[in-house]
């Protein structure tokens, strides 16, 4: 019957649509997956209001001075950048410089986040349309960036630290002259 | 009963259990189906209170105080910005402590003060919420 | 030196998988006697090199081989032998060869013992049972190899959950996946009978044990998995509805439903196009529960670490062999003839009501397990699925199936009378009144649901029996008997899940040593508190003493435990069995005033919920064993209105 052997497709057709949904959920990125294209490449030019009253903007061209560091893109309102925050303050009593970059966010709040969690970083920058961030090829917060002595960004790190990612950065902070 | 029409019946029977099975569900999950909050979220949206809902965050530091029964603390559940008081009486998993990614399901009493009926940690020491972290999530009430 | 001799059984395995499709798909030209006859041998040769590298697998991490990557990622030289051997499939690599090697294991026992099928669907049988193992053997060797080694052998492995260190975990994932892939033998035969059209009552009776022989470990898998949950985890509960349970349930619950469907296509050659595609969907659930538990798209209690390479890869086999399976349905069954025709009221008519509730349940615990999913895809909003959800949706369908489950076995196949049935249930009935009436009376204020599950479980319990009535039992057939106890078991499971729901008594306080509390029947006494320590933890042991009347006192010892690689604690509960409940005692932290949090339950009959559990797949192993021994001169009537059963 017709009817009959349209209908036993219908197994299939459901199936699909099933299959469909569940790979959208698959191929939503995930925190993890979105690499920059900048590794390798030096630090794009940029200069930021600072992110603590009375500072001097922060800007791209002090950073070729022989020193490596890392630039931490981070948030007050970003719930993981809390839970990283104690590694941080880690890091820089290990001798690690610190460099912020406070994505949409306000002065005050800032303060308030640092007096509460710590304050880890040598320059804070402000960049209150996240184009800085973009152009890091940083898709959101928190991400850490090894940046070496001239000014060349080295490596990546998506997501909070954690203090099994402590002995990984240490080392390539300090290898990246 | 003819032959041809049975497979037909048999098809067209199951369909029907099927569809009124997925009505069943829906209707089930619009009234049981639990939605996650952050704090700031939660008072920003003005969550009706009774409802079962879930609430992740971090658990803020020096919030977590004990009662005198010994089996119920109150803490404060924080995403950085806003905070909700919560309550939770029973033994509570290890590794609940201040400053570790907590999500609770449970239900609002009051606005900013949530009745937690579980408190849900995964056996890890590392454990941040799958919900609560990941570099795309941003807390609805801070975004400019 | 032992993983490579893994590894390379594992590609040698592969090759002969290759083998076996390519040989069995060929037989399917018609002119292929030699080739049908040479690929039982090469499924067989396969399934040797399978378990080679499973073995290996065992021994390095028997051996604790610091090289193998798997091995410093999951283990450690601190832990007691029984998990460092177990600790080989408590991982996802270790998981994926376990199954791979059970699959290969049921493919080469079809190529040796099937003996009713026709040689060419045989062959096509086994060529499909190949093709599946392929795909798992391209997702071992491609993406999750389990022999990596590290370049620098660790000095310590990371260690092992502590909450997955127990003798369940031995136990528990291999018959569960034993079931899982039992039913990868019904999808094959029923796309074999498909690709040959040979669907009727002997590709029915010849795919009936294997059917069985996978929904006895399931059921077993489940219900240990269930008990395990229960006493390891220390919150009393039993079912969390969690979607790594789900995903065993699902199979679970389709494989029933096939169960039945396939005694119709057997007994009275009807069902046939249904029966075929419940194959097929019972391990699409196998394989969507597969995936669901590796993808890490789920937040879930136990889900293996997340990596969505890996779940894209399982999506991609699930697409290829459920979808190419379905296509082969919908073109092919339509050419088959229709099976023999039934009246609605009648045994097939109440299988057939039983399937649909079966599949209504599968289908309200598939929507609810994915649901989170779905919403999150499409808006971004993150919400969860729980108890409340699966309750109120499957609940009353599940009351619904143990009500007909009382009426079926006593029909008549092809035709029967509502009148003449609703007399041969009136004791079940009459007994069901009586527990309502008892319900109401000694606990009023029940929720219906509850009040429904307790009058249910009596009724059906008493309805189970009912085959049995003015029979010869000593010439009753053994496969009636399995379905007896099976739906027995049914109803003594129902009974504990009612009663554990109403009747749980808990106390939760906080208490110095000297004093006692209550909970239910019992005074229990906090008599001491002191410090304990095993082969890899530390731990407080709290220890109760318990009375209930004048019985003997019983001794309780909980501990709260603490692990250091990887750093951990957990929660030991201390169960006392009685015949009319258990007694569930933990002991928490320590707090202000010299106190420690005790928490006490008192479950009456929650111990039902897993005999009914055995006494179902004792049910089932009956009823295996009732069709594959040589029957004795009991004569089965299949047509008219004689009593088939």
């Amino acid at each position: 019957m017709k009817t009959v052997r349209l209908l036993l497709w219908l197994p299939l057709i459901a199936f699909l649509i099933v299959l469909g949904l569940v790979s959208s959920g698959l191929i939503k990125p995930h925190s993890t997956t979105i690499q920059s294209q900048m590794i390798g490449r030096p630090l794009p030019a940029f200069t930021l209001p600072s992110g603590r009253a009375g500072e001097a903007p922060l800007t791209s061209t002090g950073f070729a001075d022989d020193k490596p560091r890392l630039v931490n893109i981070f948030a007050s309102w970003c719930v993981p950048c809390l839970a990283e925050a104690p590694e941080l303050m880690v890091l820089k009593r290990e001798g690690i410089r610190i460099e912020g970059i406070a994505i949409r966010d306000r002065t005050e709040d800032l303060a308030a986040f640092l007096q509460r969690n710590g304050d880890p970083y040598e320059r804070i920058g402000r960049d209150d349309t996240g184009a800085v961030q973009i152009a890091l090829g940083s898709s959101g917060v928190p991400e850490s960036f090894v940046v070496d002595g001239k000014g060349i960004i080295r490596a990546q790190h998506i997501g909070e630290i954690r203090p099994e990612d402590m002995a990984g950065l240490i080392a390539a902070v300090q290898g990246a002259r | 009963m003819k032959a041809k029409n049975q497979r037909l019946m048999l098809v067209l029977v199951a369909l029907g259990a099927l569809t009124g099975a997925a009505l069943l569900a829906m209707s089930a999950l619009r009234d049981q189906a639990s939605y996650f909050y952050t704090p700031g979220d939660a008072l920003r949206d003005h969550v009706e209170l009774g409802r079962a809902v879930r609430l992740g965050g971090m658990v803020e530091k020096g919030s977590l105080r004990r009662e005198a029964d010994g089996v119920t603390i109150d803490f404060r559940v924080t995403d950085g910005a806003a905070s909700v008081a919560s309550r939770y009486t029973g033994i509570v998993p290890d590794l609940f402590r201040e400053g570790s990614g907590v999500v609770a399901e449970g239900r609002f009493t009051a606005p900013g003060q949530f009745a937690a009926d579980t408190i849900l940690a995964k056996h890890d020491e590392k454990y941040m919420p799958p919900e609560v972290a990941g570099a795309m999530h941003e807390t609805k009430s801070l975004k400019r | 030196m032992i993983a490579e001799t893994g590894l390379a059984a594992l590609w040698i395995a592969a090759a002969f998988a290759l083998l076996q499709t390519l040989m069995g798909f060929a037989a399917l030209g018609g002119e292929g006697r030699p080739l049908i006859r040479a690929v039982r041998p090469v499924a067989v040769v396969q399934a040797l090199m399978t378990a080679t590298a499973f073995a290996a697998l065992l021994l390095v991490f028997w051996h604790t081989d610091l090289s193998v990557k798997l091995v410093a990622d999951d283990s450690a030289t601190t832990l007691p032998t029984i998990y460092r051997i177990a600790g080989a499939w408590g991982n996802h690599e270790g998981s994926m060869l376990l199954w791979v090697t059970i699959l290969a294991l049921a493919g080469a026992a079809v190529a040796l013992f099937e003996r009713r099928l026709p040689e060419r669907t045989l062959a096509a049988t086994i060529g499909t049972q190949g093709l599946i193992a392929l795909g798992f053997f391209a997702f071992l060797l491609f993406s999750s190899n389990p022999f990596a080694r590290l370049d620098v052998p660790a000095a310590e492995g990371n260690g092992f959950n502590p909450l997955l260190q127990d003798p369940g975990l031995a136990f528990h994932p291999p018959t569960l996946y034993v079931g899982y892939v039992g039913l990868s033998v019904a999808f094959s035969f029923a796309v074999g009978a498909l690709l040959t059209r040979d669907i009727g009552a002997t590709f029915a009776k010849a795919m009936r044990p294997w059917v069985l022989g996978a929904w006895i470990f399931l059921t077993v898998g489940i219900t240990a998995g269930s008990y395990w949950a229960y006493y390891e985890l220390g919150w009393g509960g039993w079912w969390f509805w969690d979607p790594t349970e789900n995903a065993s349930l699902m199979p679970w619950l389709a494989a029933t439903a096939l169960l039945h469907s396939v005694t119709v296509l057997a007994t009275r050659d009807g069902l046939r196009a249904w029966t075929v595609m419940l194959a097929v969907v019972a391990f699409s659930m196998s394989m969507v529960g597969t995936f669901l538990v590796r993808s890490g798209i789920l937040t879930s209690v136990h889900a293996f670490a997340l990596d969505p390479k890996r779940g894209a890869f399982i999506l991609v086999l699930l697409a290829l062999y459920i979808g190419g399976a379905l296509a082969l349905f919908a073109a092919r069954v339509a050419t088959v003839a229709e099976g023999n025709r039934f009246d609605p009221v009648s045994r097939e008519g109440a299988l057939v009501v039983n399937n649909l509730l079966l599949s209504a349940i599968l289908g309200v615990v598939l929507i609810g397990t994915l649901y989170p999913l779905g919403v999150e895809a499409m808006t971004g909003e993150k919400l969860s699925v729980g108890a409340p959800y699966f309750n109120t949706a499957a609940g009353p369908l599940a009351l619904l199936l143990v009500a007909v489950m009382a009426a079926g076995p006593v029909m008549r196949w092809r035709r029967d009378e509502l009148a003449v049935v609703g007399r041969r249930i009136m004791v079940p009935t009459a007994i069901a009144v009586l527990a309502l009436v008892a319900a109401l009376l000694f606990a009023p204020g029940l929720h219906v649901l509850l009040l429904l599950g307790l009058t249910l479980a009596a009724g059906t319990a008493a309805a189970s029996v009912a085959p049995l009535w003015k029979r010869n039992l000593r010439r009753t057939p053994l496969f009636t008997w399995g379905m007896v106890v099976a739906h027995l078991g049914v109803a003594v499971s129902l009974a504990g899940m009612a009663s554990e729901s109403a009747f749980t008594r808990e106390t939760l306080v906080a208490a110095r040593p000297g004093e006692t509390v209550h909970v239910g029947p019992y005074a229990v006494r906090f008599a001491a508190i002191d410090p304990a320590a095993g082969q890899n933890f530390t731990a407080v042991r709290a220890t109760l003493i318990a009375t209930r009347g004048n019985a003997d006192p019983l001794t309780l010892q909980p501990e709260q435990r603490t692990f250091d690689n990887p750093p951990q604690q957990t929660s030991e509960s201390a169960i006392a069995t009685r015949l009319d409940g258990q007694l569930y005692t933990v002991v928490g932290e320590q707090v202000p005033g010299g106190r420690w949090q005790l928490r006490l339950w008192w479950k009456p009959f929650v111990t039902l919920i897993w005999a009914g559990g055995a006494l179902i797949a004792l049910g089932g192993l009956l009823s295996l064993l009732g069709r594959i021994l040589p029957r004795r001169g009991v004569k089965v009537e299949q047509h008219g209105y004689t009593r088939a059963y």
